[in-house]
């Protein structure tokens, strides 16, 4: 495992599947190895991007969600 | 931690599609019969944001319970293939304001919008870190009035500048053998003849090919195509004056119930605690009104209401409030800002608000 400091991106208020589509753009920008923390408000991203990262092989390290936000965070793979 | 399995790359010298995949059985059946001739297929999809799945879903409590799944994604996995979502809301407006070919039955732009998906379907899969060989789409020759027609196909083909790189797998038996059937990339006696709105050779070819569950959206998967969505979009450039949205505008039109007592101002009452609290992300773009004294809706103001249009605003909020019966209630109004009014009003009677209000 590394330990690169993750990567941030906020989705909050967006809705299914812009958080997907910004979850998209930013891992075109990281490299293999990196981490992205990825926060959103809508509960259909707890689907949407780990379907999304199986897809493309990206991995999902872990998910955590408590009243407000939902942060999913994944490692980019090649 | 999820493991996952590498997706597949197209190997060297393998010839490559990209697939337009709706989430429905059709792109699923012409991707597989596609991929089963040994093609490298990845799949696109598009975000215009009048995409009916997920939003509705993802605002409204009574239905936090329901499967919350992108058709296309999931169509993605049970192909094992990549999928790669694109916003094109911003230029996806010129299509719904000026549609060349004009609207269906609703303000459903379907030609136009066909021809826009499998342009921007091109662009993309003919750029430089791209590079694919062809399009393929689900369409069915006479399955849709619109846009799935025998004339409108060539239409597509050519208005989106993919021209004969455009395979239509289900019905391309009815059309003109493209450049990959040419070529011997794909061999044309193994694609299909479908035709019309019969969806039992779809079925069967499911069956076939071992899909046992699959989306089948009733209505489609636009608002545009929805009457009542419709209407709203309508009414809101009737009022402003002009036709053009904002992708907020659009969202505003999938929630609550939408009420204009007068040209100048239209009410957006939610209907559950849902809509309550996706409203309520709105407080710095709209006038907001909720009842103080009794549960109740949350209300967004949009226009520009008169003192006289304020106090009927929050007659008709305390309509849709615990106290709707009472002589009064209390109505809290609050600007964008930052100012409020306060008003003490007899709640709207509950059968009296004109039909004709509702949008």
């Amino acid at each position: 495992m590394t330990n690169k400091a993750p990567h941030q991106l906020n989705t909050r208020r967006l809705l299914c599947p812009l958080p997907v589509i910004r979850t998209q753009e930013k891992i075109k920008e990281l490299q293999p190895g990196d981490i992205l923390e990825v926060t959103c408000t809508d509960p259909g991203a707890l689907h949407d991007i780990p379907a999304w990262c199986r897809v493309h092989g990206h991995t999902i390290t872990d998910t955590q969600q408590d009243d407000l936000d939902i942060i999913i965070t994944i490692r980019v793979e090649e | 931690m999820t493991q996952t399995p590498r997706p597949k790359k197209a190997l060297p010298g393998q010839r490559k599609a990209v697939s337009l995949i709706s989430g429905g059985l059709d792109s699923l059946l012409a991707t597989k019969v596609i991929m089963d001739q040994g093609i490298h297929v990845e799949g696109i999809n598009f975000f215009t944001g009048f995409c009916v799945e997920g939003h509705t879903h993802a605002i409204r409590k009574k239905d936090k319970q329901k499967e919350k799944r992108n058709n296309a994604l999931w169509v993605a996995e049970q192909l094992g293939i990549k999928l790669h979502i694109i916003d094109i809301s911003e230029d996806y407006k010129d299509i719904v304001l000026n549609p060349k070919h004009g609207y269906g039955s609703n303000l459903n732009p379907c030609l136009d919008c066909k021809i826009f998906m499998v342009n921007q379907a091109k662009a993309w899969s003919f750029m430089e870190e791209n590079q694919f060989d062809f399009i393929i789409t689900g369409e069915v020759v006479g399955q849709r009035p619109k846009s799935q027609r025998a004339e409108t196909m060539p239409i597509i083909a050519r208005e989106s500048g993919a021209e004969d790189r455009l395979l239509r797998p289900l019905c391309a038996k009815h059309l003109p053998p493209t450049l990959p059937e040419r070529e011997g990339w794909v061999d044309r006696e193994k694609l299909f003849d479908f035709h019309g709105r019969n969806r039992k050779p779809q079925i069967a070819l499911a069956n076939e090919l071992g899909f046992d569950e699959y989306s089948q959206p009733a209505g489609g998967c636009c608002f545009l195509t929805d009457e009542s969505y419709s209407r709203k979009l309508a009414d809101l450039w009737s009022a402003r004056g002009e036709r053009r949205y904002e992708l907020d505008d659009i969202m505003l039109l999938k929630v609550g119930r939408h009420i204009r007592p007068n040209n100048n101002f239209k009410l957006i009452v939610s209907r559950e605690e849902g809509e309550n609290n996706f409203l309520s992300g709105y407080k710095r773009e709209f006038t907001t009104i909720r009842p103080t004294s009794h549960p109740g809706a949350l209300a967004l103001l949009d226009g520009t209401p008169t003192a006289e249009d304020l106090e009927l605003a929050a007659r008709i909020v305390g309509r849709y409030c615990k106290g709707r019966n009472e002589e009064t209630v209390t109505i809290q109004v609050d600007f964008k800002d930052g100012q409020g009014q306060v008003f003490e009003v007899a709640p709207y009677p509950v059968d009296d608000i004109p039909k004709e209000w509702h949008v």
